[in-house]
């Protein structure tokens, strides 16, 4: 429906002709916001009213003293579903280390919350079909729990700041919140996080909508397609500096795609843009000492590396 | 009355301040609002997400900003 209302409005209202490079550029833009649009829009309230039932410090209480492997699963289930923005990372890490959640366990934690992102796992449902957006939900808990155990097995305790172990940690009682509140919580969320992406999420599709009329068929298969070994490690490096465009980021990616960029290499991309980002570094620094926050980076941006091989391979 | 804003300073905890300000004068109750910074503090509540808003002692919600009408209902 979406698409026929696209068609109608490029070819029919303005005349465009199907096939010529404005004609075809324009109508992906119409369809593929509004497509965009409406999935943003209805899954980021379905999160929201999830997330408010999984306030960060009921989280901590199901984590708390849960041992290694169990621990670390559900510790990258509960990431996809506890409401963290980068600013409460260290609250929220001081919490956990200090209700006794363990080491590895808190970073299956911090790797899955950013990385399993509704914002990136819609983005791919809505521009390459629930198939990838599955593959890359369940390779991201996949790096997550991998990256959190060997974290665990490093016995790196000494690498957190000493001032956190000093810590006196309250015991906040969080009410819960009626069905009304999370309503309107998740009306509010919905709300902010679309005033904050739109504008990211328009230039994008309209770059992407540019590349895909414009740019040659095939151009990109030659340097950043499957036989390309250096295309992944290079996809990961730029998108680090990338964090909060994950938003605008997905529609070019998606162009770029259809012009012969290997699917692993875009999986590692959005992994590393989510995943790994100089802000959240720069945050962690002030509970984690410089071989603990290299560790980790280290890890996860190698797990990451990893994935987009495995699935140039296979897909 | 005793209220603090504990956030240690992105957008949403200084929304959260202007917007308890504007709620005590607008309900003119007497009120001290204290903008807390300091990490050791923000942990003694056994807050993880910040902003959150604390009335005497009590927190009454983390992790969300809330409008000057919404924060009127607790005062």
């Amino acid at each position: 429906m979406l698409k026929q209302a696209a068609d109608y409005l490029t070819f029919d209202l303005m005349g465009l002709t199907p096939g010529t490079r404005l004609g075809e550029a324009l109508n992906f833009f119409l369809y593929d916001t509004t497509k965009i649009f409406l999935l943003l829009t209805t899954i980021i309230f379905v999160v929201a009213i999830i997330r408010s039932s999984f306030p960060p410090e009921r989280t901590k209480r199901i984590l708390s003293h849960k041992r290694e492997y169990i621990g670390n699963i559900l510790a990258a289930l509960l990431g996809i579903v506890t409401p963290f923005c980068s600013c409460s990372a260290v609250p929220l890490f001081i919490g956990f280390v200090e209700s006794g959640v363990p080491l590895g366990v808190t970073f299956s934690f911090l790797v899955s919350s950013p990385m399993v992102n509704e914002v990136a796992l819609i983005m791919l449902w809505g521009l390459f079909g629930w198939k990838i957006a599955l593959i890359y939900i369940g390779t991201g808990l996949l790096v997550a729990i991998i990256a959190g155990i060997i974290i665990g097995k490093l016995k790196m305790e000494k690498h957190v700041q000493d001032y956190v172990w000093k810590m006196q940690v309250g015991n906040a009682d969080i009410r819960v919140m009626t069905f009304r509140e999370k309503i309107d919580y998740a009306r509010d969320y919905t709300l902010d996080l679309l005033k904050k992406i739109w504008p990211y999420v328009v230039v994008g599709i309209g770059i992407g909508g540019f590349i895909h009329g414009y740019v040659p068929q095939d151009f990109l298969a030659t340097w950043a397609g499957r036989d390309n070994p250096f295309a992944v490690p290079l996809a990961v490096a730029l998108g680090v500096p990338l964090y909060s465009n994950a938003a605008g980021v997905i529609p070019i990616v998606q162009a770029l795609t259809a012009k012969g960029m290997a699917m692993g290499t875009v999986l590692a991309f959005m992994m590393a843009v989510t995943a790994l980002s100089l802000p959240e570094a720069i945050i962690l620094s002030n509970v984690l000492k410089k071989p603990l926050l290299g560790t980790f980076f280290g890890i996860v941006a190698l797990a990451i590396v990893c994935i987009g091989y495995l699935f140039n391979a296979i897909l | 009355m005793k209220i603090e804003v504990l956030g240690s300073g992105c957008a949403k905890c200084k929304t959260l301040y202007e917007a308890v300000k504007t709620a005590v004068s607008e309900k003119g109750v007497e009120a001290e609002v204290v903008k807390v910074e300091d990490m050791a503090s923000i942990m003694k509540y056994g807050v993880m997400s910040t902003p959150a808003l604390v009335i005497d002692g009590t927190v009454v919600f983390s992790g969300k900003s809330a409008s000057a009408a919404e924060i009127q209902k607790y005062l």
